[in-house]
């Protein structure tokens, strides 16, 4: 009985509390439909990996199978590759992204006249702004076999060979991390350019008293200081490590087949099973597989960051 | 981000003369030297691909074809604009298609984002907690593609449709949210409202009234981003557009990328243009030329939206 009168009180008492927020909550209304259909939805979606999906029968009738996309997916040697590119190459750029974005950082803060620094960063900034396709152009441009300014103006008049660029999947691991450097460090040099100066400009004046060279003081003082900041976007990158920048491997190789042993990342292997191929088992198991590695590692950084520093764990 | 003032900038400079501005802690000059010519050669190596595409566009078909593409052209020409000139209706329909979009799904995307941040960024909303996790949780899991495509192919019907350009993916952004809720939180003070709330003001009316109009600065940017989220998408146009009348700008740099016949269409198949024609067509610098044509406006616009998102990018820590 008094457990009935409690549960009447509380939902009693949850109704007038959405009473109270009405008008709060009617406003958050469209972006939680929103996130519903975009992002909730597909989350129960992700059901379809387990069954066969028969379109004449509609998606929910079809037929349960189990892990049976798994097998077929984990049985053949893409699911390998896929993985290991897609770990290796953002492994790469989680690592390279801060060492290089705030030594450009530390520097551009340093350059003594304030325009010559602002003109820096925003010519630095600029490729972030431009669409896969466009920086899929710009690379054609560079390494076009026939036309590209590599071949065309490097190697053959230095007495190299012309090379193949878009034919020799050996060059892609250099090419891609190279792009990617070029299109990405201006937005990240941006964010730890902020961080260092808003470093507390006492530090610095201690140092100095104490005869500390630049160098030492980019160590001791501005290094901890932005140390926060660093993991967390480090973090949020783990995080990720089995997403790929769809653009990057897809439009700056051109698609090209033959550079799919080191272009071809989960993102693409699952959009070209769907839809070039129709494969809705195997792309939706990659898809899956994708989702909740990931998932499990976000957790799992965050965590290990929440033992290590507290204040640095995202949640 | 010196403070202190050259005030005995020869004490603290050491060689510098008298009229130095130096600043206490700032590099010698030689280091300063070098650290420019780093951050010019960097910079150079950052639009070197830009101006090739640009000088290949301007370029003779021919003197491609014997050189390469090269950084000023060997031989000057506008063939290459003066032959996308005929498909000019078709670069215009992909611009309309790209601002209508882009215009259509800024504007929404903003409301919704700021209509869903400003109830987080209150500390009396009840109901904080829950909408928070519910945003958050979609930054770290995610159901992937394939159901993501099946839910607006089979469920809602949007393959071939304008919408399908504008909802999917694009429409709001959880950490433009978490940026706008910082925002409020940071310079909405609670006395305001409580004021306006006293004098008898709506939420809605408290909303747009005075809340919207303090927070010109953080709209402006996340209606940037938005802009340029919109501008240059083509993955939308990839995964659910197959009717030829649907195609953005960015989507038809891709399929001239693909095919440079994708142009040419209406020349294959009409009887202006014959086959002789066609081959004669200066592909290498059509195909730059269409770069610029889609590019052009994000460049152009470029040094005076920049500073927006260097302020936007910054504008507070976005800790869920």
């Amino acid at each position: 009985m008094e457990l009935d009168a409690q549960l009447k009180k509380n939902r009693f008492s949850f109704g007038r509390k959405v009473l109270r927020n009405r008008y709060l909550l009617l406003m958050m209304l469209p972006g939680t439909i929103y996130l519903l259909i975009n992002n909730y939805m597909p989350m129960f979606g992700t059901i379809i990996a387990f069954k066969s999906v028969d379109y004449s029968k509609g998606i929910f009738h079809s037929p349960w199978v189990g892990f049976t996309n798994f097998k077929f997916l984990f049985g053949t040697s893409d699911a390998w590759t896929i993985t290991r590119n897609t770990l290796l190459y953002n492994a790469l750029f989680i690592v390279i992204t801060p060492i290089i974005a705030v030594t450009l950082a530390i520097l551009l803060n340093e350059v003594r006249g304030r325009l010559a620094a602002r003109f820096y960063q925003s010519i630095m900034f600029l490729p972030y702004f431009l669409s896969a396709v466009v920086v899929g152009y710009l690379g054609y441009s560079m390494l076009s076999t026939e036309f590209g300014f590599i071949n065309t103006h490097v190697l053959v008049p230095l007495g190299f060979d012309a090379v193949a660029w878009y034919s020799e999947p050996k060059y892609w691991p250099y090419i891609l991390p190279l792009v990617y450097i070029w299109k990405n460090i201006g937005y990240s040099t941006v964010i730890y350019l902020a961080a260092v100066i808003g470093i507390d400009n006492e530090y610095y004046e201690a140092a100095l008293m104490d005869g500390a060279s630049k160098w030492r003081q980019a160590i001791s003082i501005t290094l901890p200081q932005i140390r926060p900041i660093i993991i967390i976007l480090m973090l949020m990158a783990v995080g990720h490590i089995l997403n790929a920048d769809f653009g990057l491997f897809y439009q700056v190789p051109l698609d090209a087949g033959a550079l799919y042993p080191t272009t071809n990342v989960i993102d693409t292997y699952v959009y070209r099973a769907l839809l070039q191929l129709g494969d809705i088992g195997m792309s939706s198991a990659a898809g899956l597989y994708q989702s909740v590695v990931g998932f499990v590692l976000v957790l799992s950084v965050n965590l290990i960051v929440r033992k290590i520093n507290k204040e640095s764990a995202l949640f | 981000m010196n403070t202190t003032t050259a005030q005995a900038p020869s004490a603290a400079a050491g060689v510098s003369g008298p009229k130095s501005k130096r600043k206490i802690n700032a590099i010698s000059p030689g280091s300063n030297l070098v650290v420019n010519l780093f951050f010019i050669v960097y910079c150079c190596i950052c639009i070197f691909p830009i101006l090739l595409v640009v000088s290949a566009s301007l370029s003779d078909e021919n003197a491609i074809t014997l050189h390469g593409y090269s950084i000023i052209p060997k031989v000057w020409s506008t063939a290459a604009y003066h032959y996308l000139s005929f498909d000019l209706h078709k670069i215009l329909a992909g611009y309309g298609i790209s601002i209508a979009t882009t215009v259509i799904g800024s504007l929404a995307g903003m409301m919704i984002t700021a209509l869903y941040a400003y109830p987080l960024s209150r500390a009396d909303f009840e109901f904080r907690g829950f909408f928070s996790f519910f945003i958050f949780f979609t930054m770290i899991f995610g159901g992937g593609l394939v159901p993501w495509y099946l839910v607006y192919t089979n469920i809602f019907h949007l393959k071939d449709s304008l919408f399908a350009l504008i909802i999917p993916g694009l429409l709001m952004n959880a950490f433009l949210v978490l940026t706008t809720r910082t925002f409020f939180q940071q310079t909405i003070h609670p006395s305001i409202l409580e004021s306006a709330q006293i004098d008898g003001a709506g939420e809605f009316r408290i909303f747009f009234g005075i809340v919207l109009p303090l927070s010109l600065p953080v709209m402006a940017t996340i209606g940037l981003f938005y802009t340029l989220a919109y501008w240059n998408d083509w993955f939308n146009s990839l995964v659910y557009i197959n009717n030829d009348k649907l195609i953005n700008l960015q989507y038809m740099m891709y399929r001239v990328m693909r095919n440079l016949q994708f142009l040419q269409t209406n020349a294959q198949s009409g009887t202006a243009i014959g086959a002789e024609e066609i081959a004669k067509i200066p592909n290498e610098t059509v195909r730059m030329a269409m770069c610029i044509v889609g590019m052009g406006p994000i460049v152009l616009a470029y040094p005076f939206f920049q500073r927006y998102f260097v302020a936007g990018l910054t504008v507070g820590a976005v800790k869920g």
